[in-house]
Formats: structure tokens, sequence, C-alpha cells
């Protein structure tokens, strides 16, 4: 089975279907074996004295080190990791440092089966191999005690930090137990369904424990990809062709050799590398480059707006078969014998990162092993293709895993890393290698673009009886892991489609499916995934139905919601937002997206200039459903910037591409979402199901449908074609 | 060579009179809590003081900074306590972290002209750093706790 493994995702994704919506007796409905997940004491250097299992290893002054497996991008794991274990040791949280764990399969993230952050996984699957890792150090020590004390192991409690026996009044500090206590070669046995703490115990889980990392990063400490350094290093731009497949035909590579400080230009694949003795010299050299591109995959004539209107014309086309996402009941037949139907259209255009943080790696490849510093969302495959690219075995690659200055999906990928190390092979020194932002904008793996179609079949009580959703666009899955995962997957592109369901709804017949277009440009997984237009397409088309039955768009999706997890999220956020009290000049529209098992409802407040075409959102509520709230206040954090994210997207970025090429550059004409344009943002966090589920792109999803249909609210006119530019709007406004 | 001040240390860099500032500060002095964001003066997250206002270093060349006195996100307070790291910290502003030197830097500069900076005058300050986590609101929070400190 491979290490990136989105069929698993995808198995876990289903799963976890079975028990949305149910609220009690649900906490194992989902759990890894033990056996499987707990972290062996063998690995990782396990003889070691105060090393209790590969996460816990405890000092004789008490001080605990708990390692965290997953790579830092702002979402917080390296502190509600270990938080997690530190809950089950009954640690003293102020004795506790926290360190990135090495990359090693004792890590591993128990569906991907390697070091991988994508999807809002992270807590989700670490949840029980880390309480069982924190259970398990707790039962070494109490073991330990008991040896010492020669009294039965059952006698022995733990408050934060001590060994206490009631009988005896005695105590002994985790630090005096780690002073003789050695781990047993086998380490006990946890069961997770008996042997882990009831969440009405907790004492940091739920409570809002200061991020470890704030400090740093408030201080200019904080140590990035971008920051590393190596002794001898040489410094690189990477420049690869603006379409994918394309490469270099001719270039000024022996002029740029004559700049002080260049020492060489290596070609690579799609492109080339200028290498030079300081980061100006190279920077100079790529201003001077002059390069003309031999045509990438799509040509020279590809334009992603007239591509777009193919897409649109493949959707409408029934007789074009889709790739099943998802099905229940018989969803065209029910359309066929509908009393009525309601058809609806939707385009989004391409969308970029924009991650701060410019993509980079340092390698540095000696003989058959080699060194990487990179901040990655992907330190396993990292080893894996850098592996490969150099021709040695993963063992052999070493990668220090850095913080990441922005991830969003982008750093899934590790195309940097691979061609730093290439660069450093054939240069024999350590290569600290960089794109420029241009280069960053213009060869980037953007959001694709779709056209999506929904089709709805109504009773003749205008009941919903039928549902179908076709989505048009690039598959995602090879591009990011390789040729032939799409096939693996039985076609299901989950980045790509990801949301096109309604499992909220009570919709007896519905099917979901993915037009396939060609792969010829470079697309990747943004935050948020399929979600961020899928669930536009979806909520709008809801909206409208409220509409078309006169019905407020609340109590319209209040009479159609499913299950109580949902129901409790739209009414909250209709609470939170004051839904029926009447605003001058502004109006209100909702929205209800789940990402997976996670659920959010976001009601958006805006206002509109009627000459520019200008929306502006003044507030945004959004209440959300994680299951149980590991960190509270930085779900609110998480959920808060993905609504940035997500309206940024819905009303500025946009990446066109003519002539085969990205048209934008840098943020002058790649816009994002900038501080006076940002709503006041309240977010309600509640809690249900006993697990905790995804939080790091469940505030995108419902940020366009809720502008949307705000902008329905106010003006009587859809919008339906991502993003909102001005030139759309005005142009709605005629319509 | 190009003599000037930064964090209160006079320094001597050799490096081309053209040279963006921010390359001197990270790669020669091996200061790396500025940052390189875009390169053009967009994102605002390799800012820094020279002589007590904010620019961008990536667009400053080296000639500029001759004679003047540079401040970077390491020099603001020499045990990273100014009061505006310290509201950072209260807030729990940063995720990813990486534009936050530029937007404490810019905020520095901010209180020292106005001490009670209305949350519109925050905005308007501040729209030059792009936050691309989106703590912008955190930020106008943080600013506001430093000032009602100051």
């Amino acid at each position: 089975m491979s290490p990136f493994d989105d069929i698993a995702i995808e198995k876990a994704s289903v799963s976890r279907r079975r028990f949305i919506g149910t609220s009690s007796g649900l906490a194992f409905a989902f759990t890894f074996g033990a056996a499987a997940s707990a972290p062996s004491a063998r690995a990782q250097g396990a003889a070691k004295p105060g090393r209790l299992n590969a996460y816990v290893d405890i000092a004789a002054d008490g001080r605990v080190t708990i390692k965290a497996p997953a790579p830092e991008m702002g979402q917080g794991v390296l502190t509600v990791l270990p938080l997690i274990v530190a809950e089950e040791l009954d640690a003293d949280w102020s004795k506790v440092k926290v360190e990135q764990s090495p990359i090693h399969a004792d890590y591993h993230h128990p569906i991907f089966k390697a070091q991988y952050v994508v999807a809002s996984l992270s807590v989700f699957g670490y949840w029980t191999p880390l309480r069982v890792a924190g259970a398990q150090a707790r039962r070494v020590l109490i073991d330990a005690a008991a040896e010492r004390w020669k009294v039965p192991a059952e006698e022995l409690t733990t408050e934060p930090g001590v060994v206490v026996h009631e009988k005896s009044k005695r105590r002994m500090s985790y630090g005096q137990i780690a002073a003789f206590a050695k781990a047993p070669a086998s380490l006990p046995k946890i069961d997770p369904a008996k042997d882990l703490k009831p969440a009405a115990k907790y004492r940091l889980l739920g409570k809002d424990v200061p991020r470890v990392d704030v400090a740093a990063k408030s201080s200019g400490a904080a140590r990035y990809g971008i920051d590393a350094s190596a002794p001898g290093m040489l410094h690189a731009a990477l420049v690869l062709a603006p379409a994918r497949g394309g490469g270099v035909a001719a270039s000024n590579a022996d002029d740029l050799k004559k700049i002080k400080g260049v020492v060489g230009v290596v070609p690579v694949d799609e492109g080339l590398a200028i290498v030079g003795a300081t980061v100006e010299a190279v920077v100079k050299a790529r201003r001077n480059l002059k390069v003309t591109w031999k045509a990438g995959l799509a040509g020279d004539s590809y334009d992603s707006a007239k591509e777009l209107e193919t897409y649109l014309a493949h959707v409408r086309d029934l007789g074009r078969k889709g790739e099943v996402w998802r099905t229940k009941g018989d969803a065209a037949a029910a359309i066929a014998g509908a009393a009525s139907t309601m058809s609806r259209e939707f385009l989004n255009d391409p969308v970029y990162h924009a991650q701060i943080e410019p993509m980079n790696s340092l390698a540095w490849v000696k003989g058959d092993a080699a060194e990487i510093w990179v901040g990655t969302q992907a330190p396993t495959r990292t080893q894996i293709d850098v592996a490969k690219a150099i021709g040695t075995s993963p063992e052999k690659i070493t990668v220090h895993q850095q913080l990441l200055g922005g991830g969003f999906g982008r750093r899934a990928f590790v195309d940097t890393s691979v061609y730093a190390a290439v660069v450093s092979k054939a240069m024999g020194k350590p290569v600290k290698l960089m794109l420029l932002r241009e280069d960053d904008v213009v060869s980037g793996n953007y959001r694709p673009m779709t056209a999506q179609k929904i089709d709805v079949g109504f009773d003749k009580d205008g009941k919903i009886v039928g549902w179908r959703h076709r989505v048009a666009g690039e598959p995602v899955a090879d591009y990011l892991y390789g040729a032939g995962r799409l096939k693996a997957s039985a076609n299901k592109d989950i980045i790509f489609i990801n949301g096109a369901e309604a499992p909220h709804y009570a919709i007896d017949n519905l099917v979901s499916e993915h037009v396939f277009e060609p792969e010829r440009t470079r697309v990747g997984a943004w935050r948020g995934i399929g979600a961020g237009y899928t669930k536009f397409a979806i909520e709008s088309v809801i909206d409208e139905i409220a509409h078309e039955r006169k019905m407020d768009p609340v109590a319209f999706r209040l009479s159609i919601v499913a299950n109580p997890r949902a129901r409790k999220a739209v009414e909250k956020a209709a609470e939170m937002a004051e839904w029926t009290r009447k605003r001058e000049g502004r109006a209100l529209g909702i929205a209800l997206a789940e990402y997976n098992a996670s659920i959010a409802v976001g009601v958006a407040e805006i206002s509109l200039d009627r000459a520019s075409g200008r929306i502006r959102v003044h507030n945004y509520w959004v209440s959300v459903d994680a299951g149980l709230p590991l960190q509270p206040g930085n779900i609110a954090a998480q959920v808060e910037g993905g609504i940035v994210f997500g309206l940024s997207a819905a009303l500025k970025e946009r990446i066109t591409v003519a002539n085969g090429a990205p048209q934008q550059s840098n943020f002058h004409d790649y816009e994002v979402m900038r501080m006076a344009d940002a709503p006041d943002i309240r977010v309600e966090v509640l809690r249900s199901i006993p697990n905790p589920t995804h939080v790091g792109e469940l505030g995108v999803p419902t940020a366009a449908p809720a502008v949307a249909n705000a902008f329905f609210a106010l003006t009587g006119k859809r919008l339906r074609h991502l993003p909102f530019t001005p030139a759309r709007v005005l142009e709605a406004l005629k319509a | 060579m190009t003599a000037f001040t930064i964090n209160g240390r006079r320094v001597d860099v050799k490096a081309d009179a053209d040279t963006p500032l921010l390359w001197v500060i990270r790669e020669h002095l091996k200061l790396t809590g500025t940052k390189f964001g875009c390169g053009v003066a967009q994102c605002g997250a390799c800012t820094v003081h020279v002589n007590g206002e904010p620019v961008r270093s990536c667009s400053t060349p080296l000639s500029e900074v001759a004679g003047k006195q540079v401040t970077t996100i390491e020099g603001l307070a020499p045990k990273g306590d100014h009061p505006l790291q310290k509201a950072w910290i209260a807030e729990q502003v940063p995720q990813c972290g990486y534009c936050q030197s530029g937007q404490i830097m810019s905020a520095a500069a901010l209180l020292k002209k106005n001490k009670k900076p209305t949350r519109d005058q925050i905005k308007e300050h501040m729209n030059g750093n792009i936050c691309r986590c989106g703590t912008y609101n955190k930020i106008v929070s943080a600013i506001e706790r430093a000032a009602k400190g100051a």
C-alpha cells in the first residue's frame, strides 16, 4: 500500500459517514487497533533511561519531552498533538518541552502510513495513537513505582507529574521514577476502549493551552525552511516553464554565468536552476534571464476562459459520462419523473496558494546520502522522492523538518526538495533553492477551475426528490501523487470533488460525478479542496429553492436538515447573526458546509457599491461542530483564518491562463484579502460527538455561498462565477 | 563596503551597493527574522525600520542605509518583550507566523507616531502587510491591547 493513501482517506471518509449525525455511542466507531498504532519502544533508541516510548522522554529533573509527529504550518499541531499525549500521561504541562519528531515509522499517521499533513486529518488521525502513547508511558511509570514500593499497581494513581500511593501517603515524582525506570522490552498493552481517560476528567484538553510556537513567532526566532543554512552553501533560483510538461527551448544561460557570483545554470526537468554564491547574485541573474519555452501539454493556444466554456458544454451533455463520486437511490429516475425541476450552472477560475513563504528547500547530497532542510507537509514523501531522484534508498535521506510559512496544500508537493537535491548533486555542494514570487505564482499548482451543473427534481408539493451534481475539471490525484493513483482510487478524485454531496439534507436520490477533463495544467490541493467550489454550487441551489418556495433560507434549511448536529449548527449561526433583524443597505446570506465529519454554518453580512460593483463583507458569523473541541480558541482561530481565505477567493483571487501561460505574477495582480477588507468574524465552537474531527479547512467552504446568497438577498440577482469580481457583479446586476 | 548600524551594532557589509537590504540582513548578517515574501514591496513580510521609519527591505538598496540606523524584529526589544510582542502572545496572534515579524514592525512604527490609534487607523496603516493565514482581527486586537498598556 502506498504511503500517500488517498484511498485510505476515502475509506476513512466512508466509515465516518456512517456516524455523521448520530450523537452517542460513537467514540470508538472509528479507532485504530492499539497493536497497529501504539509506538514501539525498540525504535528510536529505546534503551535510554527515561525514554518511555517513541513519544515520551522524562529527565531526572522532571522535564518531560514529548515528540510532535506532524509538521507545523500554523494549524497548531505542535501544541495540540503533544497535549493529547500529556493529558493521558497526566504530565505537568509546565514541565513539558515539545520537540518535532524525526521522520520515522513510529510517528506515522495511521491513515497515511506516513508523516503527512493534509485534509485536516492530523488530530482526527493521531487522536487514538497519541492517547495510547500517553497512557502507556503513564503505565510504565506506575508499574515502576509499584515495583519500587512493593505495592500492587492498582493501588496507585497519578496527579500531574506525580505517582501517588494514597494508602501509605507516599508520592514519587515522574522525574524521580524516570531516574531508575526503564521501559520494559514489551510495552504495556493499552486498550483504547477501556484504559483511556473520560473527557470529563481532562485537565488540559478543552482548556485553551497557549501554543508553544507563538513566542518564537513573535520575536523573529522561529526558523522556517528558507532560514536554513549549511557551510559552503550555494543559492539557487528555480525557474520552471509556465506550462505543465513544458521546458526550456533556448536561454541566455551563458550570459548569466558572467554575472558576478553566479556559478552555474543547471538544466532541470521542465526548467532550469540559476546557481550562485549569494542570493543576490541569483536574484539578479533571474531578473536578467531570457528564456523561450517549449510548449506544455496544453499547447501554446490554451486559454482558460475558452477551456471553461468547453467544460460547461460537457457538464450539460448527460451523454458524457462522469465518474461517480456519491450515489444514493436513483437520481436519474427521480428527476425524470419529477413534477418540476430546477437546473443551475456554476463556474470557478483557478486560484493560487499564495503562501507567503515562497517554495524552497535546502539539500546537501553527500555520496549516496542526503540531508534536506524543508518546511513540508510531506516529510516521508520527501525522503522517498528525493531518494528516487538521486538514485538511493529513502533511509539514506535525512529530512530536517522546519516550520512552514504557510502550507495550504502547496507544500503537500515535494517538488522543490527534489529539485534542490538534483542541483546539489550536480554542484557537489549544499544548495538552498527557492522560487522567486513570480516563479512561485506562474508555476503554481492551482486549485482547478471547474464548471458545475446541478439538476434538482421536486414532487408536486415541492419536496426535493432527486439531485444530480456534475463537476467538470482536471483530476488532481495523478499530478500530486503520480501516474496510476487515480486508477487505483477507482477514479474517485477526493481532492477535486470533495463536498459534492449533501449528507446533512434529507435527499433520497442523489448522484454526484466528476466529468474528467484532460490533465494538462498544474493543479493541486488548495485549502478546503473541492468543497471550496462544490459547496458554492450546492448552497446556492439550496438558497434558490428556498426563495422559489417563498421560504426563509434558514427555515428552509431547518426543514430539510436530517440530523441534530446540522440543525443545531444552523440554529446557532442564525441566532449569532440575529438573522431576522433587518439592516439598512445590507443583507445576510447563509450557507451550510460539512468538511468530512465536521460541520460549519456561516452567515455573511454584505453591502454593495452599485457604481463600482464592489462587494464589502462587514460581518461573518459561523458556528462550527468539530466533534470534541480540544483547543477551542485555536479552532476558532483556524476557522476565522479559513473564512478570510475563503472570502479572499470568493471576492478577489483569479488565475487566468492565456497562450498557455498564467497571466499573473505577484501580489499586485494576484490580489489576496488584506486587513482593511477583512470582516469582523465571530466563531462559536459547538461540542458534539466524543472524538475530535476536522478543523484546518472547515472555515473555507461556507464563505463563497454565504456571500452569494447575501448578494441575492440584497439585489435579487445571483452570482454564479467565482470570483465575484466587480465586473461580474455589474454584469449580474444588469441581468 | 557599506557601513551602517543594525540593532545598535555597527556593521561594515561587503556587498554591491544595489543589493537589496533584505538579503544583507538575512544572508550577510544572518538575522533571519526578517522575511522574503514578494520582492516588490507588496506583502510587507520584510518590513524593518530605517532611522525609525518603516521600510520594505526587499526594495531598499544597501546604499540607501549607509550611515543610518536599521532596526529589525530581533532589535525591536532586547528580550523580545516589546509591548506589541507581549500583546501578540497574549492574543495568540500567529498561525504559520511567517508574516508576523513584518506585521509587528509595521505596528511598532504606527504606535510610535500614534499612541492611541482607532480601529480604522490601524487597518489603514496595516493594509500593506498580508497575512495569508487570516490573523487580521487578532492583529488589530493585539495592537489595541498594546496601545492600552503603553
